[in-house]
């Protein structure tokens, strides 16, 4: 495989994870959402591992092999087998319906697009234009967390942050050293388990996983 | 051997004339296959229409010219669409003439026309489809038109011819985010343009969920087999549209006598397969809410515009 071929096809799979984010944003059935999760932590995996191999840059695969590990395989099924517990099965609502959702999506991509302009004027390596969808792969995550009510839908909206954060380092500059990488993926592992427990004592407080619930702690004036 | 480009387009409106209701026969076979009934022949539809052609029009008192035109003009406009889109060759005549926002204006004054007369007779069927139909296409149209421009930024021009040619060339043309994206957004809004399964029922005449046949419920005779048949080329040409735009291998660049006859002969598979796919998707979805139509075309809306915006961002 030659460098501009796997650049193209790099750029296919960045493109499909940004479909993937967007998917996330729109998407109102829980079980669909740890799926789209699922898809977007396999395309980030094949993705690390085609930048590991065209920069030569080694350890990107074991990166890759966490990602495929952590992201596509356990932490689905560590929220899927939750949603079933909690008996999860409503549509999520959101605070903004979907045409709208997409339509500010859409200007946090072009947004994003402006803000990286410098870094790719700057940057080397072939992956540099990818570094804009990883920043809006990240804001749409961040958008998710922002317009979902539902607790799961949160999580999974940071879980996609977190998604783009490491196809931001993947792109800019051959991926994080080892150490940290490992470390990050420690913590979401944490992370997942102390959400668990979270969900259910929301769950068995309230009743419901709905944070807008969460409002009743106020003290009564 | 040499055929002159005005000969390939006479051929290419021959074809579309012939061509539209036998792929619309076919789309109904596979259908019939898939869903286990006895298929009717692919003839139907040209039975239909000398069926309609030979009865008489029965006109409401109240209708006005614009119902008697708007068949004339509804047919007219497919014909001259079906002239502008390279289906044989990119050698044509009128190519020249119009380009694809032309094209996709031309389909708009044909719906407008429809709508028009939809209102025009004043029953309360007629209204609502056109009102329905224009919901639609005011959804439907900035997503076809960014779909448009996103393809012609990689085709390089505006004019279909071009962008054909360009595409055809360009080899792996398929692996462009930018494509796919356009390719995405291209089926859904071809889907709800021609009024197929998530969006409307072609077969349906139920009062509540028909958009494109309560417009036209009042029509009868030739002006009910010139819509009919002006429909059916509507589903051809998005369909060599989207031949064109994205599987453009095998329309010939030059106007030689085997590439014609080859192109002839990839046209024709490639609607068989377009044929099937739409029959899958057909019978895998089911005709969604029209309140729902909003989001359906509104993800078209979206794959169209992150099909332009990647063009800059990964290209």
């Amino acid at each position: 495989m030659n460098p501009t071929a796997a650049a193209q096809l790099n750029s296919l799979l960045a493109a499909l994870i940004l479909l993937t984010a967007f998917a996330l944003v729109v998407q109102r059935r829980m079980n669909a959402l740890l799926h789209i999760f699922a898809w977007q932590g396999f395309l980030l995996a094949v993705s690390t591992a085609i930048v590991g191999f065209v920069g030569g840059a080694h350890h990107l695969y074991i990166s890759s092999f966490l990602t495929l590990g952590i992201k596509v395989i356990l932490l689905p099924y560590i929220l899927h087998l939750l949603i079933h517990k909690l008996k999860i099965r409503k549509e999520v609502d959101s605070v903004i319906n979907v045409p709208t959702t997409m339509m500010i999506g859409i200007i946090l991509v072009i947004y994003s697009y402006h803000l990286t302009a410098p870094i790719r004027e700057l940057s080397t390596l072939v992956t540099r234009s990818t570094i804009a969808v990883a920043l809006a792969t990240f804001m749409l995550g961040f958008l998710m967390m922002i317009t979902r009510k539902h607790a799961v839908a949160q999580i999974i909206g940071f879980l996609a942050m977190e998604n783009g954060l490491l196809f931001a380092a993947t792109s800019a500059t051959y991926g994080m050293p080892l150490v940290v990488e490992l470390g990050v993926a420690l913590d979401l592992l944490i992370a997942a388990f102390i959400f668990g427990m979270f969900f259910f004592h929301i769950s068995t407080t309230f009743d419901s996983l709905d944070v807008d619930q969460m409002a009743r702690l106020k003290e009564e004036d | 051997m040499t055929i002159p480009s005005s000969l390939i387009e006479t051929t290419q409106v021959a074809l579309l004339l012939a061509a539209a209701p036998l792929f619309t026969g076919w789309v109904k076979m596979v259908k019939c296959w898939m869903q286990g009934r006895t298929a009717p022949s692919l003839l139907q539809p040209f039975r239909d229409l000398a069926k309609l052609f030979s009865k008489d029009v029965v006109l409401a008192e109240n209708a006005s010219w614009i119902f008697r035109f708007t068949p004339y003009l509804v047919f007219g406009v497919s014909v001259l669409a079906g002239a502008i889109i390279p289906v044989l060759s990119t050698d044509l005549l009128l190519s020249a003439t119009a380009d694809v926002i032309v094209l996709v204006s031309l389909f708009a004054i044909a719906r407008f026309f429809t709508a028009l007369a939809g209102m025009d007779i004043g029953t309360a069927f007629g209204g609502m489809g056109s009102s329905r139909e224009m919901t639609i296409a005011s959804l439907a149209e900035p997503g076809m038109l960014m779909a448009v421009f996103a393809v012609s930024l990689v085709g390089k021009s505006t004019s279909l011819s071009q962008m054909t040619a360009v595409i055809s060339q360009g080899g792996h043309a398929m692996l462009r985010p930018s494509m796919v994206f356009a390719l995405l957004a291209f089926i859904l809004i071809a889907l709800a343009e021609t009024g197929r399964i998530p969006v409307d029922n072609p077969a349906t005449h139920l009062e509540l969920t028909m958009i494109h046949e309560a417009m036209i419920l009042e029509y009868s005779g030739r002006h009910l087999a010139l819509i009919e048949w002006a429909g059916m080329m509507k589903l051809y040409l998005f369909t060599v549209l989207g031949i064109a735009a994205f599987f453009p291998w095998g329309i010939s660049l030059n106007n030689d006598l085997p590439a014609i006859a080859g192109a002839l002969v990839f046209l024709f598979l490639k609607l068989g397969f377009v044929g099937m796919a739409l029959v899958l998707i057909e019978t895998g979805l089911a005709k969604m809410r029209i309140f729902r139509i909003t989001e359906f075309l509104g993800s078209a809306f979206l794959f169209a515009t992150l099909g332009m915006m990647s063009f800059f961002m990964l290209e």
